[in-house]
């Protein structure tokens, strides 16, 4: 359990300080600082485990069907990155808790750090690369939010966008890579993967999966060209950037390189891109850092530039390269932390960052200066620091590589950057510390409380003991890390300050000198550089977003641009040309089928004529609504027509009367609407629209054909045979209806009950706000000065009560003989919808007290219940049954179970055509009312 | 007597719906604990059927005892049980946030919210194609009363958009499952499948034109470009917890491309074997493109919200348009969770609403900020795909679905690149949304509203259900991976269906 | 001519003319539109089942023969389904003209609030 614990527990721990905060600062960092010591002890433990040459494993399943599994394993690498995680991590969060003001909500701030803290040692730590990429995001995440710590400043926003965008980005191309990688390995755990390289680099995927992850690693550890992040990023607390962007976060992408190194490098693939990376990342960002004022930007483009030399030590792919790299990792860790954490210390207590208003300060915090000048002086090279030694050993890598066949390009490019580096160090010294002192600090600067500068009082207790006793020190870590990155023995070498006289020793002396000279020619320097031109990284970074945001908005707008003719023509033309490419996709056979054709009779050619003239019609002039809404009704008496003639009795029936029932509720609503269409559309439009409908209606038209010219093989005959001995009811189509698809039905009542209740909640809400007024303000057309003719009034009410019966019988014949609750409903529906014509709403309303809403739901009710019923008895839902009774009216009557939920269909249909059309009457008669007012007020006005 | 148990998923909402019509109409109080008790019984149900499906075999239930395929038949498969799960879990959030807040807005707010389940749990379980539409057609009415909830005018134009454009798909349901039935003479999915095969070549185009007709059908439901213009104004001048409902929507209809194209247009389809395969990739990479490019160019939470929608769903359809073992498995996963977040994301829109400023568009009470943008950030990982939550293992297993495939090279670059592109937009929205507050530190205002604590707590919930499908992606994906292998041998399903019930009349 | 040409025709002119009018750019054209595409789809569902005469699916001792009721059955259901349907968009568009006051159907277009009624500016022809 050792291992997943190292990892977790700084991930539980950031629960703790939000709540410790209560308990006053001191206990909110002693609880961060707890959890890391906690984790850092169980690490520790492991050393004497991993020093003896073993490694630590750990797994637990996670994905299995993905190979992503929650595993860990400690070896000298993991064990080294670890270590130097938690210990600089006690040191910042000693360091924080001066740095913090008082309302930072330090509760958050150090959530956000051990979240980070676990997420990295989740990276060095994880066994298995997706594990990896997992904490990997992570990382970003969290940097993110400890970025975007002062979110009021704008700064930090964006540098916190931009962080996460660009090692976000990074991390999807690693999680792309690492998906390779395993695949090409045959496994996803580093411990296998390790020893794969060769089927690994003989791979055809090798380079496109080498790609993705040196994108991930390149990323993340700002390499030239992703170098431009890291500065912004420096908008964080400083103890962000001292722990983040020097020590860990940024290391993430080197320890990456290092760790994969024995899988992926050696090739000319690897050496060619990683080393030039390297090379080119190093001076370019050592230039930078040198003209930098802000001391965190300098040292911020300082660390990217000792980031750009060890890329390029692990790119050399050779074993004393690599122990090279890691014995730099380690110094660099050192001195950097030291640095940034003195810089905070200026910042905090000087009240600037900004190296041209400062100067002389050894005067005003010696403590302070003096271990800042002895970190720089290691940064810079100077002998007797371990900066030099290390520094040293690269220059000695370096010079003898080449890169492509030039013998010069490595030894010079190198002693330039380091050259570079010296004199950035040198400016560090000189310009801040050294010197006369100000008049005028923003501040009055003094050495800060213990708490701050002792963690840069530890960091330099190394800085020297190793570069005097390199080998004592240094060495065994050096060489088990070295040992474990390089997954196999490495070359006999020593840590020593006195290699002799080589040419990285010529090569340091020139570096350290002309890095002096170079600060001593700083003005002219500075001339040069701003002769050139200096892209600023934000600038370029927001416009690229804005850029981005701009166009997508274009393709937006362009594309959903909220004009339904649009909308509908392009879907109906895609679904069109679907239907078209499947009838072509398969294998093209005879259009028409061969089944015998009935030849038309004269009716069905006068109603044919009349269907066609109608549409013709429609298209013609539908700008007069009235009109448009005759011609529709003709066509739906046409439908029926066919119905009939093409012996479906049941479809005539309920056409018609769903015909009667559509055309006055359209009646309604036409009279509040406007009473016609303007013709707006384009010429252009009209064509268009009118090309597309007919080429879909031509497709319908011919599917159909094609259809009815060939024979059928339906399963309806089962329905047939069965209608009478199974189903009790002689009208097949009714008792499928009940019966064989009950369900169906039940679903369709619903459907209509759905309707009539969302019509009502709609017209119900019409009755007041802004569409209230607009009622009022409907203008009626002139119109009969009775709106209740007494004609119409009288036979209303006679056929009402016939129109009842006529409703009951069609019900109960319907199993037998063409109707059924549908029809019946309607029609009993239709004889109460014309009283409310008749007679208006209020009238109707008030005689004959129907309580529609309780008529869909019982019948909802019914027709459920019915079906449930047979439940009781064993029987699937809606499982019908019947038997014959003699009733006094109707005789010899037969009963079907399916009858009843018929009646329920009944019961739901009139409940809600009653619903939806009463509701709307009733609208309409508040509209009269209130323009009759309007009406009336106005002719009162008109005397005065 | 277990097997009519899958009634109820359908029969539980329809009586409770038609008694809050009859019964319950006065008093808001009773439909509220009416509709809360039937979504619990729900949810109880679901998981019961969960259990029940997990040992193998489809479950058949013969409507009416009639045996396949004269009468209609529910069909209970692990993918089925699995959405109704889905949805019932969902549904209880929707109904708890929804209550007390939303639901005063009109009439008829919980009857209709019952229908709508009764909808989609009748699509996720019927066997009949028909069938299939009238159920799409429940569902798709009760949408519209509970998108026009509550009036407003942009509501009403935009409700006008969605009912037509799915009157269209409607129409057009009826001329596929005409063409179909005209040429195989069935209507039962389990028939059809078995019939299929022999279609003779010369009914093959126009049971084809029928088939792709069916699969722009089930593609305008899940909103799949280019017939995705309902999806944005509705989803976004609707009710919030609506709007979260809604997230299921989508997923009919992308349920239903997996049950007709693996069942009845699948592998062994003869000549029309894998019909859907060749438009459905393309369609679903081209969404996810468009998705991501909305929730670049949203302005608001509410737009990059329904974008980012679009965008799962076109991620989702991905997996599922591989056709594969792997990634219809990875597709369902994705599912899960996206829907998950998607509908959080909703319910957290409905909360920030209230809270911000219309004018600047920034939250007004700093106090509630940090909980907010937590919350936020939660949603915003799991809808971009980063780790730790699910979002991240789904596009995980979808570019390993990917990578079997000859489609790599749209594929990969399509996720990764559109992932960065999301990561960008939500990001903005988040910085612009919560990171312009003034910090905590400064006094509170001491208006504040309450906050919801119900849609708060629900939303967390959804959180933890996100984060535990990450956790436990293994076992959930053993599930995936049996539903999948399920879908993939249709010959159980098919021979569970067609035989005929004991004692059949 | 066949009856099954006739019939094609019909329903092809039906459909034609139905998403000519749902192209438009006024709610009441589009419901129009809708249930001319309703009518087509219902006979094209209806003959489905093919062209019979004289055969009503109703039991007889004496009967010849049966027209398929299945398609009648469905067709029934999508009647009435459609029936739902159009009466909800009719009181849709209505609601939405007496919110908005424009019965445009395009989205985010300022709405002239246009006067019911007869009297009425826009240019018929």
């Amino acid at each position: 359990m050792k291992l997943a614990l190292v990892v977790l527990i700084p991930f539980i721990g950031a629960l703790l300080p939000p709540l410790a905060i209560r308990g006053g600062r001191n206990a909110c960092a002693a609880i961060t600082a707890a959890a890391s010591l906690l984790s850092l002890v169980i690490l520790l433990s492991t050393v004497p485990t991993v020093y003896a040459g073993n490694v630590l494993q750990q797994n637990f399943a996670w994905l299995p069907q993905l190979g992503l599994s929650f595993s860990f394993f400690v070896d000298g690498l993991g064990l080294f990155f670890a270590a130097m995680i938690l210990i600089i991590g006690l040191l910042i969060i000693l360091y924080a808790r001066f740095y913090l003001d008082r309302d930072d909500p330090m509760g958050r701030f150090f959530c956000y750090l051990l979240l980070f803290q676990g997420a990295m040692l989740g990276i060095v730590l994880s066994n298995n690369i997706l594990l990896l990429v997992v904490f990997w995001e992570l990382t970003s995440l969290s940097s993110f939010l400890l970025i975007g710590f002062w979110y009021h400043l704008p700064g930090s926003r964006q540098g916190a966008k931009m962080a996460l965008v660009v090692t976000g980005s990074g991390g999807l191309a690693l999680m792309g890579g690492a998906l390779l990688l395993g695949h090409i390995a045959g496994s996803f755990e580093l411990t296998e993967i390790l020893t794969r390289g060769d089927v690994i680099k003989a791979s055809p995927l090798y380079l496109p999966m080498l790609l993705l992850i040196l994108a991930g690693a390149f990323t993340k550890s700002a390499q030239f060209p992703f170098h431009f992040w890291l500065p912004h990023a420096m908008a964080a607390p400083t103890p962000v950037s001292a722990y983040l962007h020097s020590a860990t976060m940024v290391k993430a992408g080197i320890f990456l390189l290092a760790r994969l190194w024995p899988a992926l490098s050696g090739t000319p693939e690897w050496f060619l891109i990683v080393s030039l990376t390297g090379l080119v990342t190093m001076v370019i960002a050592a230039w930078i850092a040198l003209f930098k004022d802000d001391l965190k930007a300098l040292l911020a483009f300082s660390t990217v530039s000792h980031l750009g030399l060890l890329t390029m030590l692990l790119g050399f792919s050779t074993r004393m390269a690599l122990v090279t790299a890691v014995f730099h990792i380690l110094n660099h860790a050192t001195f950097k932390a030291a640095l940034f954490m003195s810089a905070g210390i200026v910042d905090h207590e000087a009240g600037t960052r900004d190296i041209r208003k400062l100067g002389g300060l050894r005067h005003l915090m010696p403590i302070t200066s003096g271990l800042a000048i002895l970190a720089a002086a290691s940064m810079a090279g100077v002998p007797l620091l371990n900066g030099f030694i290390s520094k040293e050993m690269m220059l000695e890598e370096a010079a003898h590589t080449v890169y492509a066949g030039q013998v010069w390009l490595f030894p010079l490019l190198a002693t330039v950057g380091a050259l570079l580096s010296a004199a950035y160090s040198a400016r560090l010294i000189f310009h801040v510390f050294l010197g006369p002192v100000r008049e005028s600090y923003p501040h009055r600067p003094h050495d800060p409380p213990v708490g701050m500068w002792l963690p840069v009082a530890i960091l330099a207790v190394p800085i020297v003991a190793i570069g005097i006793m390199p080998a004592f020190f240094a060495g065994a870590i050096v060489y088990r890390t070295a040992l474990a990155a390089a997954g196999g023995a490495l070359p006999d070498y020593y840590l020593a300050l006195w290699h002799g006289v080589t040419p990285a020793l010529g090569m340091s002396a020139v570096a350290l000198l002309g890095g002096l000279l170079l600060l001593w020619l700083y003005p002219a320097a500075n001339r040069l550089r701003l002769s050139v031109p200096r892209p600023d990284a934000m600038t370029m970074f927001r416009a690229t977003m804005a850029q981005l945001v701009r166009l997508s908005r274009r393709i937006i707008a362009a594309i959903d641009n909220g004009h339904l003719p649009r909308y509908l023509s392009i879907i109906v033309a895609s679904i069109g040309l679907l239907a078209f490419a499947g009838y072509l996709r398969a294998i093209p056979a005879g259009f028409a089928g061969d089944r015998i054709t009935i030849p038309a009779t004269l009716p069905v050619y006068i109603g044919w004529l009349t269907l066609m003239l109608a549409c013709v019609f429609i298209v013609w002039d539908h700008y007069h609504r009235l009109f448009a809404l005759i011609v529709t009704s003709i066509v739906g008496l046409v439908v029926s027509l066919a119905f009939l003639q093409f012996s479906a009795p049941d479809l005539a029936l309920t056409q018609i009367s769903v015909e009667v029932v559509t055309t006055i509720l359209l009646l309604l609503a036409i009279n509040l609407l406007p009473h016609t269409t303007p013709d707006e559309m384009p010429r252009r439009e009209k064509l268009a629209a009118g090309g597309l409908a007919v080429m879909v209606g031509a497709g319908i038209a011919a599917l159909a054909y094609a259809v009815m010219t060939r024979s059928a093989d339906t399963i309806s005959g089962y329905h047939i045979e069965n209608s009478k001995p199974g189903g009790g009811g002689t009208n097949v189509v009714n008792v499928i209806l009940v019966d064989f698809r009950g369900y169906d039905t039940f679903g369709e009542i619903i459907v209509l009950s759905i309707a009539a209740l969302t019509i009502y909640a709609l017209l119900d809400s019409a009755m007041h706000g802004e569409a209230e007024r607009r009622l009022a303000r409907t203008r009626f057309g002139k119109r009969a000065h009775d709106p209740h003719p007494l004609m119409l009034t009288v036979v209303a009410r006679v056929l009402l009560p016939l129109s009842l019966m006529v409703g009951i019988y069609i019900l109960l014949r319907g199993h037998n003989l063409p109707g059924g609750g549908f029809i019946a409903g309607l029609i009993v529906a239709i004889a109460f919808l014309m009283q409310y014509i008749a007679s208006g709403y209020v009238w109707a309303h008030k005689r004959a007290r129907i309580d529609a809403h309780a008529m869909i739901g019982g019948g909802v009710v019914i027709a459920g219940a019915t079906g449930l019923a047979s439940l009781l008895f064993d029987r699937p839902f809606l499982t019908s049954t019947f038997g014959y009774f003699h009733l006094p009216i109707f005789g010899e009557i037969e009963l079907a179970s399916a009858m009843a939920f018929d009646i329920g269909v009944f019961f739901a249909v009139v409940g809600t055509c009653l619903l939806s059309l009463g509701t709307l009457s009733r609208v309409e008669e508040r509209a009269e009312q209130a323009s009759v007012r309007a009406q009336e007020l106005r002719q009162e006005a008109k005397p005065q | 007597m277990t097997l009519s148990w899958l009634i109820f998923p359908v029969a539980i909402p329809a009586m409770t719906a038609a008694f809050l019509v009859l019964a319950a109409r006065r008093s808001l109080t009773a439909q509220r604990s009416l509709s809360i008790l039937a979504t619990v019984a729900q949810l109880a149900l679901a998981i019961g059927l969960y259990v029940m499906a997990r040992d193998g075999a489809p479950h058949v239930y013969w409507l009416g005892h009639w045996p396949a395929p004269f009468g209609i038949v529910l069909v209970l498969d692990r993918l089925s049980a699995t959405m109704l799960l889905l949805t019932a879990f969902l549904a209880i959030g929707v109904v708890l946030a929804a209550t007390g807040e939303w639901d005063k807005r009109g009439r008829h707010f919980h009857a209709l919210f019952q229908f709508q389940l009764l909808g989609i749990n009748g699509a996720f379980l019927t066997g009949d194609l028909f069938n299939l539409f009238v159920f799409f057609e429940v569902l798709l009415i009760a949408s519209y009363g509970l998108m026009l909830h509550g009036a407003g005018a942009k509501r009403m134009k935009a409700g006008f958009h969605y009912v037509a454009i799915n009157l269209i798909g409607s129409t057009v349901f009826l001329f596929a499952a005409g063409l179909i039935y005209a040429v195989v003479g069935t209507l039962n999915f389990a028939d059809l499948a078995a019939k299929v095969p022999q279609v003779t070549s010369a009914d093959q185009p126009l049971l084809a034109a029928g088939a792709l007709l069916l699969l722009a059908v089930f593609a305008i439901k899940s909103s799949l470009v280019p017939l995705h213009w309902w999806l944005p104004p509705t989803y976004g001048s609707t009710l919030p917890p609506v709007a979260a409902l809604f997230a299921i929507m989508t997923k009919v209809g992308v349920y239903s491309i997996i049950r007709v194209f693996t069942l009845v247009f699948g592998a062994d389809a003869g000549g029309l074997a894998q019909i859907a395969s060749p438009w459905l990739l393309p369609a679903a990479i081209v969404t996810l493109v468009l998705g991501t490019i909305g929730v670049l160019a949203s302005r608001n939470l509410r737009t990059l919200t329904c974008y980012s929608l679009i965008a799962s769903t076109g991620t989702l359809l991905i997996g599922i348009g591989l056709f594969t073992a792997p990634g219809l498995a990875s597709g369902l996963y994705y599912l899960l969770q996206s829907t998950l977040a998607s509908a959080a994301l909703f319910l957290l829109v409905g909360v920030v609403l209230k809270e911000t400023d219309n004018r600047t568009q920034i939250i007004r009470f700093p106090q509630h900020a940090s909980l907010l943008a937590g919350l936020y950030f939660c949603l915003a990982i799991a809808s971009v795909g980063m780790p730790p939550l699910a979002g991240f293992i789904g596009k995980l297993l979808i570019l390993d679905a990917g990578r079997a495939a000859a489609s790599m090279a749209s594929v990969w670059p399509a996720i990764l690149i559109t992932s960065l592109l999301m990561i960008i937009g939500f990001a903005t929205i988040g910085i612009r949304l919560f990171w312009n507050t003034p910090t905590t530190a400064h006094a509170p205002e001491p208006d504040a509203a309450r906050l919801p604590v119900l849609t708060i707590a629900v939303i967390g919930a959804m959180i933890i259900a996100i984060a535990a499908l990450s956790v436990f992606a293994g076992p959930v994906m053993n599930d995936m991976t049996a539903a999948t292998d399920q879908l993939l041998a249709p010959r159980n399903y098919i021979d569970a269906v067609l035989r005929p019930p004991l004692a059949m009349r | 001519m066949s009856m099954e040409f006739l019939v094609a025709t019909g329903i092809g002119a039906l459909a034609a003319a139905g998403v000519y009018l749902i192209l438009l750019r006024r709610t009441f054209p589009v419901v129009i539109g809708l249930s001319f595409l309703t009518y087509a789809v219902n006979v094209f569902l209806f003959t489905m089942g093919r062209l019979t005469i004289d055969k009503p699916p109703i039991i007889t001792p004496t009967a010849s023969g049966y027209a398929d009721p299945l398609p009648q059955a469905l067709v029934l259901t999508a009647i009435v389904i459609s029936f739902g349907m159009t009466a909800l968009i009719v009181v849709l568009s209505l609601r939405s003209f007496l919110e908005t006051g424009g019965d445009d159907v395009t989205l985010g277009t300022r709405p002239t609030d246009q006067p019911t009624g007869p009297a009425r500016p826009d240019k018929v022809p």
